[in-house]
This record gives C-alpha cells, sequence and structure tokens, in this order.
C-alpha cells in the first residue's frame, strides 16, 4: 500500500544552511551537503531543499551545489531556489535529482509548468504555494501581486496548478513557519479538496504527533517539516535528526 | 563492466553513484563502440514515453542497444520509463516502443482509490515478487521502493510479470524475460533495497 511521505524540508541561503521562523530571522544551522549525507543515512523517505537566496539575489539555480547534495542522495530529491525555465529543469533532473520546484516563477510565469511538464515530465514539477492567513478560513498565496493572477485564493491557484501540469502541490504555511505548533488542517483540506495531484504540507510540525495527526485525516499525503528534522528541544539546538523505521511505521495509523 | 546507456534521459549520476558505492566498475555508453566494453546494460528514463523513446532512436545508439540485447544477450535493466519502453508502445504517445516485451504501456486506473491524490503515484509502496527472481534476493519487498510515475506496463504474456503493486488495483511493475529486466519504480532512489536490487542485477 502506498505511505505517505515524511519528508525533511532545508532551506539553503548563499550556499549555507538556515532555518526561519514566520519566513523571517534565519539561523545558521550547518552544512548542506553534511545534513544531505545524515538524511541519507537515515533512510528518510524523500528530501526537499529550498534556495530561498537565489530568487531574491535574480540568481539562477546553484547547479555545483545541486549536484554535490544529489550525489548524497539514495532518495528522492526535490530541489527548488531560483528556477525559472524548463531548460533549467532539465538541468536539474540530469543531476539526478527527481523533482524540480518552482514558485516565484510559476506565479509571474504560469505557462512555465505546463513548459517545464513537458521538458521533464508532469511527476517532476512541484508547484510549492507559499500562504499567509488573512483571516478565518481565508488563506492567500503570497506574491501574487506582481503575478498573472486576478484571484490570490490558495484553493484557486493550486487548482490551477493542478490542472496545468504539476505533479506535485507543496502548501509552505508562513505563518506557522518554524512555530512547531501543528500543521493547519483546514488549509490542507482546502487546497487537497481542490486539487487531484499530490499534496505535501510544511509548516508548523512540532512533533510525529502533528504528522501523525496530518496522516491521520489525509492518508496518502506529504508531510514535510524543517525545525522538527534540524533541531531538538526548547532552545532549538541543532541535531539534524529522523525517526527510525519502526518507529515511523509505529506512530503512523492511516486509512 | 556495467553500462549506462546515456541517451538523454533518465538519472545516470544517481545510478552511477550507486554503483560506485557497490564497488562495480560503470561506463556511459554515449557512442555504438562503448557497447562492446560492457557485459549487461542499464537503461534509465524518465519523462514522456514518445520523448524518451525519440531521443534513443536518435542518439545513434539504437542499433548498438538492440544488438547488444537481442544480438548478444547481454543482460539490460530498464528503469521507469526505461522498462516503458520495452513494450510494443504506449497510450501516451504515438511511437512504437523497442518491443523487447510484449505489451502495452497503459495510465494507471485510479477509479480503484477511495481518497485523492489520484496521480502520480508518488511515494514508497510495497512490490510482491511472482516467484522466486535473483532481482529481489535479500530486498525488503513489503518496505519496496520508491514510485513515480502515472502509466503502467500492462503484459501481453502474464510469465514476463516479475512483480507488482497495488495502487488502485494490482498491476505489474517488473518484468523479466529472457535477459531483458525492467523495473518501475527507482531502485537508485530506494535506499537499502535499491541498492540491493541493483547489486543482484550486477551479479546475475
Amino acid at each position: 500500500m502506498l505511505r505517505p511521505r515524511i519528508i525533511p524540508s532545508l532551506l539553503v541561503a548563499d550556499g549555507r544552511l538556515v532555518k526561519t521562523q514566520k519566513f523571517t530571522d534565519p539561523k545558521y544551522v550547518g552544512d548542506p551537503i553534511n545534513a544531505v549525507r545524515i538524511f541519507n543515512e537515515k533512510e528518510v523517505d524523500e528530501l526537499c531543499v529550498f534556495d530561498i537566496s537565489a530568487s531574491k539575489a535574480g540568481r539562477g539555480p546553484d547547479f555545483q551545489l545541486i549536484g554535490d547534495m544529489a550525489t548524497q542522495c539514495r532518495m528522492p530529491l526535490c530541489y527548488g531556489g531560483g528556477v525559472r525555465t524548463a531548460d533549467e529543469a532539465r538541468r536539474i533532473i540530469d543531476l539526478g535529482v527527481e523533482k524540480v520546484a518552482v514558485s516565484t516563477a510559476a506565479l509571474e510565469r504560469p505557462d512555465l509548468v505546463s513548459e517545464m511538464s513537458s521538458e521533464v515530465g508532469s511527476q517532476s514539477v512541484v508547484v510549492v504555494l507559499d500562504v499567509r492567513q488573512r483571516g478565518p478560513g481565508d488563506y492567500r498565496v503570497a506574491g501574487v501581486g506582481r503575478s498573472a493572477f486576478a484571484n490570490d485564493d490558495v484553493a484557486a491557484i493550486a487548482s490551477h496548478f493542478s490542472d496545468s501540469g504539476a505533479g506535485e502541490i507543496v502548501v509552505n504555511f508562513i505563518d506557522r513557519d518554524g512555530m512547531q505548533t501543528g500543521y493547519d488542517l483546514d488549509l490542507a483540506r482546502r487546497v487537497r479538496d481542490a486539487i487531484t495531484v499530490p499534496m505535501t504540507m510544511l509548516g508548523g510540525a512540532g512533533s510525529l504527533d502533528h504528522i501523525r495527526e496530518l496522516v491521520a485525516v489525509f492518508g496518502v499525503v506529504g508531510a514535510a517539516a524543517g525545525s522538527l528534522f534540524v533541531f531538538k528541544g526548547k532552545l532549538r539546538a541543532v541535531l539534524i535528526n529522523y525517526p527510525r523505521r519502526d518507529e515511523l511505521a509505529r506512530t503512523l495509523e492511516y486509512r | 563492466m556495467i553500462g549506462v546507456v546515456a541517451y538523454g534521459s533518465g538519472n545516470i549520476a544517481a545510478i552511477e553513484n550507486v554503483l560506485a558505492q557497490l564497488g562495480q566498475p560503470c561506463m556511459r555508453l554515449t557512442r555504438p563502440q562503448d557497447f562492446d566494453q560492457v557485459d549487461r546494460l542499464i537503461l534509465p528514463g524518465v519523462g514522456a514515453f514518445d520523448t524518451v523513446v525519440s531521443r534513443l532512436r536518435e542518439s545513434g545508439l539504437h542499433v548498438a542497444l538492440e544488438e547488444a540485447v537481442l544480438g548478444e544477450k547481454k543482460p539490460v535493466l530498464g528503469i521507469c520509463v526505461g522498462m516503458q519502453i520495452l513494450a510494443d508502445g504506449s497510450e501516451e504517445g504515438a511511437e512504437p516502443g523497442l518491443g523487447w516485451i510484449s505489451g502495452q504501456v497503459k495510465k494507471i486506473d485510479v477509479s480503484g482509490l477511495n481518497h485523492k491524490p489520484y496521480l502520480p503515484h508518488m511515494g514508497w509502496n510495497s512490490v510482491r515478487p511472482k516467484g522466486k527472481n535473483p532481482l529481489f534476493e535479500a530486498v525488503d519487498m513489503p518496505f519496496g521502493f520508491y514510485f513515480l510515475h502515472s502509466y503502467r506496463f500492462d503484459c501481453a504474456d502474464p510469465t514476463s510479470e516479475i512483480a507488482t503493486a497495488n495502487y488502485g488495483g494490482e498491476f505489474t511493475v517488473a518484468v523479466g524475460r529472457g535477459n531483458v529486466f525492467g523495473v518501475q519504480f527507482h531502485p537508485e532512489k530506494s535506499h537499502s533495497n535499491g541498492v540491493r536490487l541493483i547489486s543482484n542485477f550486477a551479479t546475475l
């Protein structure tokens, strides 16, 4: 039976591993290659690496870093950060990466997603939506201002990409980024109902119980987490961690 | 020496990394004459069926590949779309496949799934072997492998099917006929199970 995917999510800025809270205040965590190597040894389900400095600096993907990370991975790797063309996506796939994620570039030019899909196959195209909550039940995709979308409602945008070539939608909830208070299940439900492709939630996971909760409701789902797998304890000491296989099997109950 | 067919599709670097970890000498096959230097082949492939099979035919390696596999009977392992192109054709496209294992590639039928998501089939799933096959020796089959696809191989001859998985229904995820093998999942991205499978293929 297909299992839910439990996914460490790493943020890279200028070649260094960082961790944010509500998308601000990046703290240095360590060396990305080393972190990838450790997660590989722990046999994680799959790994996401997002370069949060690339787009801001107007840079493209760091192909050297991507290749180095891919070399360490015996599990699927999803890379995002600064990707703007189908050709870049192709180069990244050729380095040994399974999936390429786009966010800013897809909002600004939605056709990019179908172009990438034609080039590398939709199964390898991930759209990451950064989300903020405006009010009860009201979730908006951030960064839509410069985009082609008139409606920034997360379900509407997620649905558009699910129908036009994305193989997966990652919902990155800014409000709970680094907060470790749990996933927002209402947000998850709204997106899940709007799309047919795999969905991955990111932002808020603080314990395996939070992951269990998400899986209990949604079954086959991606549960991504940054802080949970990178820090330990209230003082957020850096410790790359991931549950053992038997621990994970015990923790997860899903339909 | 294992040859990885480098015709422009598939996760060659990842496969090479596993072979390096296993201490298995390997080389990228980029010219027809390269095929003489290897005794077995891995055929990767990712993306749309037509794109992949066209790329293979346009690469200049197609004839040497056929000679090595059909003529010299060198073992070959197709991975993901590299397995799908072993078929006669695909619903996904118009191009003919290699036809080395008779069958058609069809879209996975998701009507049997009670809940979303539907496609692609993405994640770790158990694999059930049909009979005993050296490819799966010492592999934890219930733990399985990583899948990332929306189309599946429908064998014309059931004896070509060597393993299945369940997603909306049971379907073929590994084929084998003589020296030709194929796996739908990604052994190069399935941790110890995948390393083991590739090792088994290397020592067949």
